[in-house]
């Protein structure tokens, strides 16, 4: 598989280390009521769709970004390739 | 039909034309008492006990596609029992237990190869971990014993011992392991399941469950409604597809193991390899070839196909562990889909829905289960309380905090 990294072009998935569903960009609020709730599903339960895939990589042999990929776990063919930052940043994570 | 050496001599000289299909091709009815979805290992062996052993009555596997056509026709076919923790251990040496008279219990020839499995050690600290895992197998009723270099040298001479970098220091043999023809169990559990009444219905996929005030009244399939008292699902690779149409979300993510073989070579490999040093294992099939794997590909998929990276890394492995590798051809290769989760270990546990039940989780892990997996689902079905060695394979366990983590590596299913 080739990732179509935003700043470094085209690299082999190979220099990438693998975390998951870019859901756990949304860390639970330790602060809420229902927070041991929130984190046991947070931490331990996972959609896993079949089809269209948003996962958090690591280039971790090149400049060591965080990326959102979404890539079809059918047919494994990536459609967009985004910083995880960005994404993160679009999401309203940083500011509470 | 009984098969026996006679019955095949008897079809010889008379054409062979008196052998009948090994099961029947039967279409679904209405209502079943019990339901198990996935006609793989697991669902078949179910089936298998819970009409034998729990007095089921009104059965039905369904299955997707056909008889063997996913994950226990696409393993490495490898059987053992050698676990360290408590969770587990009795669990798989139940399983192996049943493994040893499987091919008595179903007339069926599986070829059950107690060859022997050596997971070798390359350092002090694994040489330590081994003796440990050892104990705590013979403290099972497992049979374990720790072999220094000179041990593995006489079993294995072709291994590259002086690799500077990971010398091999020893193994720990675990002799009542070792191989079976994988088909042969999902062919042998299907006879056995239909001589006692089960219904195996093929090309019938779940489009959806039948849920009335938390409670299971049947399934939707391509082949119409089904309706049913308990439904159990037993689709590994495909859990969280089945399970999500039942609303549940799972501590699961689908991966792609891949799986290798060389071309046919004469008597090569007596027994099952573990490398110890990189993730490589290797036996030898009957027909010859060497049946080899490695590791995950490390991502979610579903397609039941691996990428190159992988194939190079458990090359290389290989090659570096058994040097006269470098001179045989690969064959092919394919891959299967695992339930990877979060603790590395499996479920066979109730659902929040009433009479919905649930075995997957068995990450790479599932092909040696298949006789115990089978017995501990039907004991749940058919007594609604857990088989004394799968108390631990609950699905709350991580609320609970009572995981079963062989490797320590952590709610990160691609480690494990």
């Amino acid at each position: 598989m080739l990732i179509n990294h935003p700043i470094l072009g085209p690299r082999d998935a190979a220099e990438f280390t693998y975390l998951g569903d870019a859901a756990l960009i949304d860390r639970p609020n330790w602060q809420a009521d229902d927070a041991a709730e929130a984190f046991h599903d947070y931490l331990y339960l996972r959609d896993n769709p079949a089809g269209l895939h948003r996962e958090l990589w690591f280039h971790e042999q090149g400049d060591r970004s965080w990326l959102v990929v979404t890539r079809n776990t059918l047919t494994h063919e990536i459609t967009s390739v985004e910083l995880a930052r960005d994404v993160a940043l679009a999401r309203g994570r940083g500011k509470e | 039909m009984r098969y026996s050496g006679f019955r095949v001599i008897k079809e010889a000289l008379t054409g062979h034309r008196g052998w009948k299909p090994a099961w029947r091709d039967v279409a679904p009815q209405a209502e079943y008492d019990y339901v198990i979805i996935g006609g793989g290992g697991h669902g078949l062996a179910a089936a298998y006990y819970l009409a034998k052993q729990f007095g089921g009555k009104k059965i039905a596997v369904l299955e997707k596609g056909w008889i063997g056509g996913g994950n226990v026709g696409r393993n490495t076919t490898i059987i053992r029992s050698n676990y360290l923790l408590d969770g587990n251990e009795p669990f798989y040496e139940f399983s192996l237990k049943l493994w040893e008279n499987l091919e008595q219990e179903l007339n069926y020839n599986a070829m059950v190869s107690q060859r022997g499995i050596l997971n070798l050690v390359h350092t002090d600290a694994q040489r330590d971990a081994a003796r440990r895992r050892g104990n705590a197998m013979i403290l099972n009723g497992s049979d374990a014993e720790l072999l220094d270099a000179d041990g593995v040298r006489k079993m294995y001479p072709f291994l590259n011992f002086d690799n500077a970098r990971f010398p091999i220091k020893g193994g720990l043999l675990h002799r009542r392991g070792g191989t079976v023809r994988h088909d042969a169990v999902a062919w042998g559990y299907a006879r056995g399941a239909d001589q006692h009444g089960v219904d195996i219905i093929q090309n019938c996929e779940v489009t959806g469950f039948r849920i009335d005030g938390g409670k299971i009244k049947g399934v939707e399939t391509t082949r119409g409604y089904i309706g049913a008292k308990k439904v159990a699902s037993s689709v590994a690779g495909s859990s969280s597809r089945v399970m999500s149409m039942a609303g549940m979300r799972l501590p699961i993510e689908s991966h792609v193991l891949q799986a290798f073989v060389s071309e046919g070579l004469k008597p090569t490999i007596p027994g099952v390899i573990t490398y110890g040093a990189g993730h490589f294992y290797c036996s030898q099939s009957d027909k010859g070839g060497l049946v080899f794997g490695g590791d995950i590909d490390g991502y979610n998929t579903y397609a039941q196909r691996g990428n190159l990276p992988v194939v190079e890394d458990v090359i290389e492995s290989g090659v570096s562990l058994i040097p006269a590798l470098g001179r045989v051809r690969l064959l092919r290769s394919w891959g299967g889909i695992m339930d990877m989760s979060m603790d590395g270990s499996p479920f066979i546990d109730k659902t929040h829905i009433e009479g919905l039940y649930f075995n997957g989780g068995w990450c790479y892990g599932g092909f040696k289960a298949t006789p115990a997996a089978g017995w501990c689902l039907a004991h749940l079905l058919a007594t609604d309380t857990p088989h004394e060695t799968a108390t631990a394979y609950r699905l709350d366990r991580f609320r609970s905090g009572l995981i079963i983590d062989e490797k320590g590596q952590g709610a990160q299913p691609n480690l494990h």
